[in-house]
Formats: C-alpha cells, sequence, structure tokens
C-alpha cells in the first residue's frame, strides 16, 4: 500500500536531499530498473525511492540483485544498476562485481555507508568498501560532498560504459543521503586521466590489411568485444569479404552466427577440434576483442606459434599482456572493422586453408553418446535449442552444463547468451536470468543450470514468483558437481571427494512452494512433453531434469596442455 | 631489470591504494615508492623503482597503470637523462673522538651532520641510489645504529641529449 505521495518531491525543487539528486540523477541516466536490498545506510534512498515512479526488484540476497544487473547489462547493453546496504549489504555484492569486472560489464553500483561522523570507528555495519573493491571495480568513489553527488553519478555511469565497460561504485555516507542543497546539474565530467581510445591508428589497420592479403592460414578470433562493440555486421563483412573463418571466445558467442560456414565454432579447453587446430596451425590470427584468457589458449608455449598475431582491443592493457603481439590496435572493436573494409586490400587464398578445416569439421565434429536408455545432458540442450527455435536468450550457470549450452545451443544471433566466463561464479545462471527477462520482457529466456549452482541463489525463485517473469528454469540435474567430478575423475584417479550430491531437495516441491509451475523429467519423452508445453505459455515454469551423472564434457585440454594436445576428440 | 617509472595522479583519496593494490595483484616487486605534491594543485607525483624480468612485464605495469581513472601520465623514465634523488639519514656510532673523522669522511658527499649525542651522530646525505650505497658501505665499520631512506624521486633533466635508444613500446596509439 503506498502513502500519498508528497507531490512537491517529483519535481526538481530547488532544495533536496542527497537521496532525491540520487533518484532523479538516475532519472537522467534513463535508468528504467534498479536491482537492490535495502537496509539502514540507504534508507534515505529508499525513501526517496518511494516517491519515484522508477522500478525497483527487490532480491532475496544482495548477490541475486547484481547477478540479476549483469544479466539486464550483457543483454541489453545497458548500464545494471544495483543498490545495496552499508556493510553486510555491500560485502555481499563482492562476487557480482569481481564477475562483472572480469567479464567487463556495465554496472553501476550504489551503496549506503555510515555517516560520514563515523568512518573508521567500527561502527554498526561499516565495511571499507572502497578498500574492498579497488581491486574489482573499473573505479569506485565514496561521496563526501553532497555537491558532488550529480557529476559524480555522471562520471560512474560514463565509465561504466564507456571503453572497455566495467563495474564502478559509489559508496554515499547516509548523512550525505539525508543532506539538503539545491542541486548543479549542469557540473560537467571532468576525467582527464580517462580518454578511452576508440578510433584505430590507420597505419596499423593498413599493416593489417597487407598481412591479410599475404596470408595462407587466417583465422578470426572474436570475443565479446565484438558484441559490446555491435559489431557483428561488420564481422560478417570482414570475414566474408576475404573468406577467413571465425573462431568464438566462451564469452564471444553469438558475435558471429553459428549457423554460418565460415564458423568454426569455440575455442578453448572444450572448443571443436577444428577451432583449437585452426588456433594452433594459423599464420595469422585476428583477435577482435577477446583477452587470450589461459582457457582459451591453453598453455601458452604452443598457443599460434605459427602466427603473426593481430589484435584489436578498446583496452591497450590487454594487448601483448599473454600473447606477443605483432600488429597492435587500440580500438573499438567496430570502428576497427569498419575501417578494415574501407581499406584497399587483396584477399588471401585460403582454399586450402579452408578445405583442410572443412576436413577436420567432419572428421573431429563435436561428438556424443547416442543412448536410448539414458537420459544425456547434451540432449537437453539439444532440446532447448529445438524448443526456443534456437533464438531464446540463454544463461547459464558454471560446469558441465555450461559447456554443454555454449557447444551444443549453436547462437544465430548477439546478446541471447549470459555466461560467466571470467570468474566462473556458481549461483550466477538464475539471477541474471530474471535480469535478462526485465531488459527483454517479449523475450524467450531460459536459465539452463546445474543443481549444485542453482542451489547457491535459488531463493531468487522467490523474486520470479513475485514478478511473474516467464523465465523458464532447466536444471540439468546430474546429481553431482559434474564439472569437479570429471576433474576427478580425469585427474585423480576417480576419487569423487565431496562431488557427489544424490541427497537433494525435490526441486518440484520447491518450485511449487514458490508457486511455480515445476515438473521433473527422466527421460527424452517426457523432457519433449514438458518443454512444449513449457515454451508454450508466459509463466515461469521451474524442469528437474534428470539426466545421467557420468557424462564428460569433451573433447577436452588438460591444464598445462597446448591447444593441439586435445583428448576426447573421438568416442 | 630495475626500472624507475613515474606516475602523474589526480590527488584523490584513494588513489594510492589502488596504485599499490595492482601491484600486489600483479605481483610487481617494488623497490620503493614516493609520492609528493607537483607545481599543480591537485596533482601529485608518484615515482616507482620496480625490479621487473623483461620489457613485457614493464609495458603490462606502464598499461596498467595508465588504466586507472585518476592517473594522469606514466613513464618509464629509466632510459632518459634524468635528475635522481633520495634521501637517507643515517646514525652512527661515534664518540668525540672519531666525530670529526666521520666529518672527513662525508665531506666528499656533501652531506652533512644534523644531530649529535653523547654516542652517536646523524648524518644526511642526498643523491642517487649508488652515491648512497657508497657513503653507507665506508660508515657500516663505525657501526650503523639507524637507517632510513625516503627512496629515490626523479624526473628528466630539461635538455635530452639523444632519444634514439629511449624504450619502445608495442602501443602506437
Ligand atoms: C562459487 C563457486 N564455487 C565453486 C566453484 C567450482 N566449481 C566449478 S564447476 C562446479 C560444479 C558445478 O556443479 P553443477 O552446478 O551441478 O553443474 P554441473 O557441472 O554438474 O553441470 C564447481 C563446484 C565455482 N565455479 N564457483
Ligand atoms: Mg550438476
Amino acid at each position: 500500500m503506498r502513502a500519498k505521495a508528497k507531490p512537491e518531491a517529483e519535481a526538481v525543487t530547488a532544495e533536496m536531499t542527497g537521496a532525491d539528486v540520487l533518484i532523479h540523477s538516475l532519472k537522467k541516466e534513463n535508468v528504467e530498473v534498479l536491482f537492490g536490498y535495502p537496509g539502514g545506510a540507504v534508507l534515505p534512498i529508499y525513501d526517496a525511492l518511494y516517491r519515484s515512479p522508477i522500478k525497483h526488484v527487490l532480491s532475496k540476497h544482495e548477490q541475486g540483485s547484481i547477478h540479476a544487473a549483469e544479466g539486464y547489462a550483457r543483454v541489453s547493453g545497458k548500464p545494471g544498476v544495483v543498490i545495496a546496504t552499508s556493510g553486510p549489504g555491500a560485502t555481499n555484492l563482492v562476487t557480482g562485481i569481481t564477475d562483472a569486472m572480469m567479464d567487463s560489464l556495465p554496472l553501476v553500483i550504489f551503496t549506503g555507508q555510515v555517516a560520514s561522523t563515523v568512518i573508521g570507528t567500527d561502527a554498526f555495519q561499516e565495511a571499507d568498501i572502497m578498500g574492498i573493491t579497488a581491486p574489482i571495480t573499473k573505479h569506485n568513489y565514496q561521496v563526501r560532498d553532497v555537491q558532488d553527488l550529480p557529476r559524480i553519478i555522471k562520471e560512474a555511469f560514463h565509465i561504466a560504459t564507456t571503453g572497455r565497460p566495467g563495474p564502478v561504485l559509489v559508496d554515499i555516507p547516509k548523512d550525505v543521503a539525508n543532506k539538503t542543497i539545491s542541486p548543479d546539474y549542469d557540473s560537467t565530467i571532468h576525467l582527464p586521466g580517462y580518454q578511452p581510445t576508440f578510433s584505430p591508428n590507420i597505419l596499423q589497420i593498413k599493416k593489417l590489411g597487407d598481412a591479410v592479403g599475404s596470408a595462407k592460414k587466417p583465422v578470426i578470433l572474436a570475443g565479446a568485444g565484438v558484441l559490446h562493440a555491435n559489431a557483428g555486421k561488420e564481422l560478417v563483412a570482414f570475414s566474408e569479404k576475404h573468406s577467413i573463418p571465425v573462431i568464438n571466445t566462451l564469452l564471444g558467442l553469438g558475435s558471429y552466427p553459428g549457423n554460418h560456414p565460415l564458423f568454426l565454432g569455440m575455442g578453448g579447453m572444450h572448443g571443436t577440434y577444428t577451432a583449437n587446430m585452426a588456433l594452433y596451425e594459423c599464420d595469422l590470427l585476428i583477435s577482435i576483442g577477446a583477452r587470450f584468457d589461459d582457457r582459451l589458449t591453453g598453455n601458452l608455449d604452443h598457443f599460434a606459434i605459427h602466427a603473426t598475431v593481430a589484435h584489436i582491443d578498446v583496452d591497450p592493457a590487454e594487448i601483448g599482456k599473454n600473447v606477443p603481439t605483432q600488429i597492435p590496435i587500440v580500438s573499438d572493436a567496430r570502428e576497427a572493422l569498419k575501417k578494415l573494409l574501407e581499406i584497399e586490400s587483396s584477399s588471401p587464398e585460403t582454399d586450402d586453408w579452408r578445405q583442410k578445416l572443412t576436413q577436420n569439421s567432419e572428421n573431429f565434429p563435436l561428438w556424443k553418446k547416442v543412448s536410448t536408455s539414458e537420459f544425456l545432458p547434451q540432449r537437453v540442450v539439444e532440446l532447448v535449442h529445438e524448443y526456443t527455435k534456437g533464438d531464446a536468450i540463454i544463461t547459464t550457470d558454471v560446469g558441465q552444463h555450461q559447456m554443454w549450452a555454449a557447444q551444443y545451443y549453436a547462437f544465430a544471433d548477439a546478446n541471447r547468451w549470459v555466461t560467466s566466463g571470467g570468474l566462473g561464479t556458481m549461483g550466477f545462471g538464475f539471477p541474471s536470468a530474471i535480469g535478462a527477462q526485465l531488459a527483454f520482457p517479449e523475450q524467450t529466456v531460459v536459465s539452463l543450470t546445474g543443481d549444485g549452482g542453482f542451489q547457491m541463489t535459488l531463493q531468487e525463485l522467490s523474486t520470479l514468483q513475485e514478478l511473474n517473469l516467464p523465465v523458464k528454469v532447466v536444471i540439468m540435474n546430474n546429481q553431482t558437481l559434474g564439472m569437479v567430478r570429471q576433474w576427478q575423475e580425469a585427474f585423480y584417479e576417480e576419487r569423487y571427494s565431496q562431488s557427489l550430491i544424490p541427497v537433494q531437495p525435490d526441486f518440484v516441491k520447491l518450485g511449487e512452494a514458490y508457486g511455480i509451475q515445476s515438473y521433473k523429467v527422466t527421460n527424452e519423452e517426457e523432457a519433449k512433453a514438458v518443454f512444449e508445453e513449457a515454451f508454450s505459455h508466459r509463466d515461469p515454469v521451474l524442469i528437474d531434469c534428470r539426466v545421467s551423472g557420468k557424462e564428460n564434457v569433451y573433447p577436452m585440454i588438460a591444464p598445462g596442455k597446448g591447444l593441439h594436445q586435445m583428448i576426447g576428440v573421438k568416442p | 631489470m630495475k626500472r624507475i617509472v613515474t606516475a602523474t595522479v589526480i590527488n584523490q583519496s584513494g588513489v594510492l591504494n589502488r596504485i599499490t593494490g595492482l601491484m600486489t595483484k600483479r605481483q610487481f616487486n617494488i623497490e620503493s615508492i614516493t609520492v609528493g605534491h607537483t607545481e599543480k594543485e591537485g596533482v601529485s607525483k608518484m615515482t616507482f623503482v620496480v625490479n621487473v624480468d623483461d620489457n613485457a612485464k614493464i609495458e603490462q605495469l606502464i598499461k596498467q597503470l595508465n588504466k586507472q581513472i585518476d592517473v594522469l601520465k606514466v613513464t618509464d623514465i629509466t632510459d632518459q637523462a634524468i635528475v635522481v634523488r633520495e634521501l637517507a639519514l643515517i646514525k652512527v656510532i661515534s664518540n668525540a673522538q672519531i666525530r670529526s673523522e666521520i666529518s672527513g669522511i662525508i665531506e666528499p658527499f656533501r652531506a652533512s651532520i644534523i644531530d649529535v649525542s653523547r654516542e652517536s651522530i646523524t648524518v644526511q646525505v642526498t643523491g642517487n641510489s649508488d652515491k648512497i650505497e657508497a657513503i653507507l658501505d665506508l660508515l657500516r665499520p663505525y657501526g650503523i645504529k639507524e637507517m632510513v631512506r625516503t627512496g629515490i624521486t626523479a624526473f628528466p633533466r630539461g635538455s635530452q641529449k639523444s632519444v634514439t635508444d629511449l624504450k619502445q613500446y608495442s602501443i602506437l596509439n
């Protein structure tokens, strides 16, 4: 029940509190939805929110708020905005902030802080969130003077969303939120130390053009930077113009059509044979918006050893960090690709190379067991693909199911794929689906999750219940911490230490307790029937898919090995 | 190898924490850091001496420092013509008899005695690190009771001789 809103609070009055200034600034930044959780230090902010039309999603744990904000940011490209109280509220965000930092997601996070007068006294619910988040934010601010608030908020949104995106935290002491001022919204951004490069150096572009012309075995590695820059169209045009095959990183999936004849699949630890061998054998590697994470490169001593490496990245610090680079290009991915398409350059002769790659794909495709008796987890992904016509937003948690989703969903389009790559955060998947659904209410959103990871943030079922969003939760329940079990099988002589979880909640009853239609399926036939029904309506659904617990993700590159040393390439 | 890196930073609270934090995170071996105001209000300069294995590592350090929002400019000045100074305070055991002997030793270093007690004297010396090492070597036989060094601060000289062998980093823009 809403109390009568004070009419004057909506308008920008001459005198307003810091909290009102914050809400007003959020409106100016076109923020549609806030993900948060109240508490003592943010009471003034929540009071201002009470008088505001901005939508607020109340999670059940701050980790749920921030992962939802990440999902929202990932698919919409807009900044996810989070509010949490001081102390425990703020520290509950730490995993999500780190996750967003690793995966370059734009977030603006507001934390309450104890009153300025008691900062540094170990006051009730005081935490040094500035110190704690210094290494896991792109930047952070503590607001000391309420007059600075409009400028700081502008700067926070600017920093979070430009250059290489990332999380920015703004810590607001309670007295600052309470203080009354006449705000100056005209104060401009002043960031002399922050001028991200946007356009490429044209000499370097020409150098790359020349390298393309003389290459025999060129390959493009496309990462999430292509998605952030909205450069999918240009990437397709460039690869087609010169007939250069394309590989995606885990996070880059969807930046290149999964069904394109030049697409070789995902590279890295569980990438395709063709993609990894192409990375190993290529003579020109054009990396665009990817950061050569160790899960992608395998042992660096064997990575792209025959190749001239060109690296296009908005973040100069990524270039040369892990892989020596001959053609560095600091640029927005789309700008660089546009320039590459503009310059005069000859196309390489790649027929032999592509023929070889096609042979590889034919001889060593992704494979899985064929079974009529067992319900195989890979089949769940394929069925979800079928029943969503390959056009759903898929969010995953971390583990085997994540890799199977990456391998088998064949993303045809950009911004349909939400996964925690850099940090590998269990508990990410389900709340991120809620955020993605809020960004695109009309889309089908599927939370493909593991039975382990789902239990880390399943309390957000209550948020789903409250919002009644049509998220479909598909638990790939192998009754194990599958990825851990796989490693124990491969490297610890099958000593399954703490990775088998046969004792589980009744997920159907659990879902029903939250008022969500819930089903358990134990074979493909049951799954088909339930999927048919579940994807035909706009209500939330939970489906507990009891899949085989013995499957492993293949192919695989063991730790310390090179990309050419894949195991499990064939059945 | 030892490199001298300077960073011009906006004097915000937290900037020092961010910078030392990133050095720890990326496992840079810092020998010394000095920080102080510059001629510009609100702008400070930091001077680091770091020990790195190779050029790639120092390049990475410079780029990571540059990424910090409050960092305005980062330069590896090791190979430039630079003025480098460090200050050391050295408390040497000495009685009245050997005091003048020590005076004689430190004089060529243009060091000065800034405190005297019955059992010790305190020598102040400024210079580059080699000079400080040299004076320490000479004073050590007398017994050094206490010693503190500020770490170096430095900047390029007014005129540079030749810039041909300056360090080149791979990023052009
Ligand atoms: C917060 C967190 N804790 C631990 C891990 C280590 N870990 C990676 S995958 C995995 C197993 C996940 O099990 P489940 O969610 O059931 O997915 P499955 O691998 O079975 O598909 C674990 C424990 C992690 N990635 N994140
Ligand atoms: Mg599992």
